[in-house]
């Protein structure tokens, strides 16, 4: 039987201490208070003392309330029975389900030995010309869209996720509004998605330490579907509360912070995450698409910068459009090197010019004389945005590039493009 | 060394340091293994206060009780050294990743540790000394053919005196444990030699003459590094770049085209994609030079961000100790790290931990002093036997929001030969690689001739000028002569510093052919035109453009790249004739 121990000795923040011994670190506990019940994790050991996260918040714990060790660290079902479901950031069901037990196994394993990797080359497609030409999302990706508050982000999410052709989606929700909740739940019912898809969320309302466990659990799941051969879809919305609630914790523990007051691990926190992403060598494959959201519109604030620097490219999100400039896709050129052969060059050529085009309106805001090459950047970049980069645009990859041609022909001469010779006489739009 | 184990208890754990309280003699940096649920978890000594040892875990720590054994080991941290290196991917304790693949499947299950080198392969050994000569730390025993190069046996590097060679193993077929060699002291102590030896990572192997001053370009095969920010054999360099701005294409390029014997690359707290990439394509893609498959020449230590943060501490300094042993063979050898901001980074988790007072954004105050003698292990060395041999260190940073002013690259910036900055704008615009070619710097000789280079970048500053004075008065307002400059520093961007690494022939310039490339790009640029309007020119200078792109993707010396060449040359002269 486990020791109930009623000596706690420190409490600040969401944080407790109690003396105990025979404690292994994060092992979980259950803290019992007049508030009810409550789960915690073992965070620090100091001889007899030990400090342990609350999640269901501190507030109204009292020195003599009790703790309960576990003796063991956090589980999450895997089995086949959770497809369908919605938990919160503790795990217990919001579905009013009954809890499902089989198969549990431990959150936060260990990292994926690289030689078990595999080199992904399967594209996804989306339809999205900005990501299908010029920012190709291939499976086993890890990528978040950068993003404001106010850009619709979580439905570019959903979209995503609704025309990827994946076995499962893992939907992890992350102080998300309650609303956001319901329209990822009814978009996915609409589409006949729900079935194939495991939700853990947590809400706005929920207590702040729980956000927490949700990509911890929602990897652990999807990594048991991958191993049994599936390919999933993780979602994670959105990476910046969950940093959030790792800066309060380290606050509260008194460690030094970094930059912003954010703890020093901020990126291995975070990358021990996103390295979930993972096609495995004779199994399946998780891609994990993420949202950071960038408090102030600013990229150099650390949690979107620790994030570009671990995942594979991100997505801009700006006006409702994904920006040409900043989006990246590192793994693209796993794929648009087998998809035609004019795919890289229009890739290239058409940002090159995009970038022409927004430095000539700069000069043209400043009043300047425009030049015949000004002109025909300026017509060039109005039907770029429009027809390109227009989020509402959805025809398949081989479409879009034919489109850039179109676009490439109506507004220039061959030379003035920068693209090699053979790859102009093959696709140059002959005159009608 | 069995005399030194001792046993003790753990009495804190605060993530993955852990606070001992001892009873026999620690040292500092010694390794230490904590007993936890059958398995045995690898650590190291970080700092001694009173009875109290905090120790850094290489792994994770979950679990871990107060009252857990700790098992001091006397020794420091190190590596195993012996022919089998080549081709093997290690994380950063050199444990061989394939075999710990085979031994737990998928994951990187804590506590398993295997050999570096395998102890049942043979070596075809050929002795070079002979039985009573006298020896000392370093001197050459004999020699293996381990792939490409000869791999020469040494008295391990942490001897001390002199010893004389009793005997010395005929030449035969061995494996690395056999004894090669039996030697004595004056003090009549008598060790034998096998063709492995363990060497503290920590420590710099320091067994060389003298240390030279390195002047001969290394060559990348990359043109602006190569022409305008050359690396030497034996240099320094950095790679500091925003995320996305193409640090990890351009190492990966170095890594394939770069002419070193062999190639050490720390996937250090980055992308395990990435370094699966080397581990899949390697093996498969040939060396030009060798004619052998480029993971021949090549070393992986790859520990990346999701593994554990004190190993990623661990792995820049085996990666180094890796490079200095082939060094010590009379080799050139080239050590990538990507990137040194993770490793960086992890000495501030630490300390962070050891709560120690913070330095500027909570670097510990010794990163700086930390850096510096990082890249002070690379050099070009005269051995005592004569022979030279190099460590070139080319490191990316990675620096918080690509701003250069913070810690690290500011730290890297004061030890390194050459300053390789990429730029976002750069990037932005597609123009790769992105370094920047304005800011950047390089300490080294150039492939071509300085003064014609002094010109080159003339051309490049003064058209980056023309562009930005273009912005506040306007195209109309500029002068021809300045729109021609600026157009000229336009085709020198576009057609030599722009570089197409995903294309098989664009990706890699030799020496000769840059030095060709840059010639027919200099006679643009040192070209007098006359043009009639600034449409005209442009519309010159666009063709010109175009057909020197299309020479960049032709074959060196093939047929068509000579009648293009020959096509280039005659539309500039005639271009004079107006």
């Amino acid at each position: 039987m486990r020791k109930v121990y009623h000596k706690i000795i420190h409490i600040a923040g969401n944080v407790i201490t109690v003396e105990a011994d025979g404690v292994g670190y994060n092992e979980l506990a259950e803290v019992t208070s007049r508030r009810g019940t409550s789960l915690a994790q073992v965070i620090r050991l100091d001889n007899g003392k030990v400090s342990l996260q609350v999640f269901a918040g501190a507030r109204g714990i009292g020195t003599n309330d009790q703790v309960r060790f576990l003796g063991r660290t956090m589980e999450v079902s895997g089995s086949e029975n959770l497809l369908g479901r919605v938990f919160n950031g503790r795990g217990y069901p919001r579905d009013g389900k009954p809890e499902i037990l089989s198969d549990m196994i431990a959150i936060g394993a260990p990292s994926v030995n690289p030689a078990k990797r595999v080199i992904p080359r399967k594209m996804i497609r989306t339809n999205i010309p900005m990501i299908d030409v010029f920012n190709t999302l291939v499976e086993s990706q890890k990528l978040p869209i950068f993003s404001i508050a106010g850009e619709p982000y979580n439905e570019l999410l959903a979209r995503i996720a609704l025309q990827a052709e994946v076995d499962v989606i893992v939907l992890g929700g992350m102080g998300i509004k309650y609303d956001d909740y319901l329209i990822f739940k009814r978009t996915l019912d609409e589409h006949g998605a729900l079935s194939r898809t495991v939700m853990f969320i947590h809400t706005a309302a929920d207590p702040t330490v729980e956000c927490l466990m949700v990509p911890d659990m929602a990897l652990a799941v999807a990594e048991a579907y991958a191993l049994k051969g599936k390919r999933v879809l993780t979602l994670l919305t959105d990476m910046t509360n969950f940093s959030d609630a790792l800066k309060e914790i380290a606050i509260t523990m008194e460690q030094i912070p970094a930059t912003r007051g954010y703890p020093g691990d901020l990126y291995s926190q975070l990358a021990a995450r996103y390295e979930k992403a993972v096609d495995f060598d004779g199994a399946g494959s998780i891609t994990i698409l993420g949202v950071t959201t960038m408090p102030g519109d600013d990229v150099t604030h650390p949690v979107p910068d620790n994030t570009g620097y671990i995942t594979e490219g991100q997505f801009y999100l700006r006006n409702g459009r994904i920006e040409p400039f900043g989006s990246l896709s590192r793994l693209k050129q796993q794929v648009n090197g087998r998809t035609r052969s004019d795919h890289r060059a229009i890739m290239d050529a058409m940002i090159r010019l995009y970038a022409d085009y927004k430095s000539t309106v700069e000069k043209q805001s400043m009043g300047f004389k425009m030049s015949g090459w000004d002109n025909k950047l300026l017509k060039y970049g109005k039907r770029f945005e429009s027809e390109m980069m227009n989020l509402s645009v959805n025809i398949p990859l081989e479409d879009a590039l034919d489109l850039g041609w179109k676009i490439l022909a109506d507004c220039f001469e061959p030379t003035e493009v920068g693209i090699k010779t053979d790859l102009i006489e093959q696709y140059w739009p002959k005159e009608a | 060394m069995s005399e030194n184990i001792h046993f003790e208890k753990v009495i804190g754990v605060n993530g993955n340091m852990i606070t001992v309280e001892f009873t026999a003699e620690v040292m500092q940096n010694e390794v230490a293994y904590v007993h936890v649920g059958g398995s045995r978890l690898k650590s190291e000594v970080i700092r001694v206060r009173g009875n109290r040892a905090d120790l850094q875990v290489f792994e994770s720590t979950v679990g871990l009780k107060v009252g857990d054994g700790v098992e001091f080991t006397g020794e420091l941290l190190s590596v195993e050294l012996g022919p089998g290196l080549l081709k093997r991917v290690y994380d950063g304790l050199q444990n061989p990743l394939n075999l710990l693949a085979e031994h737990s499947g998928f994951f990187l299950q804590r506590g398993v540790y295997l050999r570096a080198l395998d102890k049942d392969d043979k070596w075809e050994w050929t002795p070079i000394a002979k039985p009573g000569d006298t020896v000392v730390a370093g001197d050459r025993l004999g020699s293996v053919p381990e792939g490409i190069i000869t791999h020469y046996i040494m008295i391990p590097f942490s001897w001390q005196g002199e010893w004389k060679l009793e005997s010395v193993t005929p030449a035969g077929s061995y494996t690395i444990d056999d004894t090669m060699a039996v030697a004595v002291n004056d003090r009549g102590e008598r060790r034998n030699v096998t063709m492995t030896q363990y060497q503290p990572v920590k420590i710099p192997i320091s067994d060389y003459a003298e240390k030279l001053l390195p002047e001969k370009t290394l060559i990348t095969q990359q043109r602006t590094i190569d022409t305008f920010f050359p690396v030497a054999v034996g240099g320094t360099f950095c790679t500091p770049g925003p995320f996305g701005a193409g640090k990890t294409v351009l190492q990966h390029a170095l890594s394939r085209y770069a002419e070193a014997d062999v190639v050490i690359v720390a996937a250090c707290g980055e992308r395990a994609g990435e370094v699966v990439e080397i581990l899949r394509e390697y093996p498969e893609l040939e060396d030009p030079r060798t004619g052998r498959s480029l993971m021949d020449r090549s070393i992986i230590i790859c520990n990346t961000s999701s593994m554990p943060v004190a190993a990623r501490e661990a792995s820049v300094y085996t990666a180094v100790t890796l490079a200095e042993y082939y060094r010590q063979m009379g080799l050139n050898t080239l050590l990538l790290a990507d990137s040194t901001s993770r490793w960086a980074q992890a000495l501030r988790e630490m300390s962070g931990r050891l709560e120690e007072i913070p330095g500027e954004e909570a670097f510990p105050a010794y990163l700086e002093s930390l850096i510096a003698s990082f890249y002070e292990r690379a050099g070009l060395v005269k051995l005592r036997s004569g022979d030279t041999g190099s460590v070139t260190i080319g490191g990316a940073v990675s620096p918080a929001g690509g701003n250069f002013e913070e810690p690290v690259t500011q730290a890297t910036l004061k030890v390194v030969g050459a300053f390789l900055g990429l730029s976002r704008e750069r990037s932005d615009a597609r123009r790769y690689p992105a370094i920047h070619p304005l800011e950047s710097w390089s300490k080294y000789q150039s492939v071509v001739d300085s003064a014609e280079l002094a010109f080159a970048r003339n051309i490049l500053r003064k058209g980056a000028e023309v562009n930005s004075m273009m912005k506040v008065i306007g195209e109309e307002g500029t002068a021809i002569e300045d729109f021609v400059i600026y157009l000229k520093s336009e085709f020198l961007d576009y057609v030599y510093l722009q570089q197409n690494t995903f294309d098989e022939v664009d990706a890699a310039n030799g020496a000769d052919r840059q030095r060709n490339t840059f010639a027919l790009v200099q006679s643009v640029l040192r070209k007098e035109f006359s043009f009639t309007d600034k449409d005209d020119a442009r519309r010159y200078f666009l063709g010109l453009r175009q057909l020197c792109m299309d020479l960049n993707y032709l074959r060196e010396g093939s047929e068509e790249y000579k009648q293009q060449y020959a096509a280039i040359q005659l539309k500039i002269n005639e271009s004079g004739d107006k």
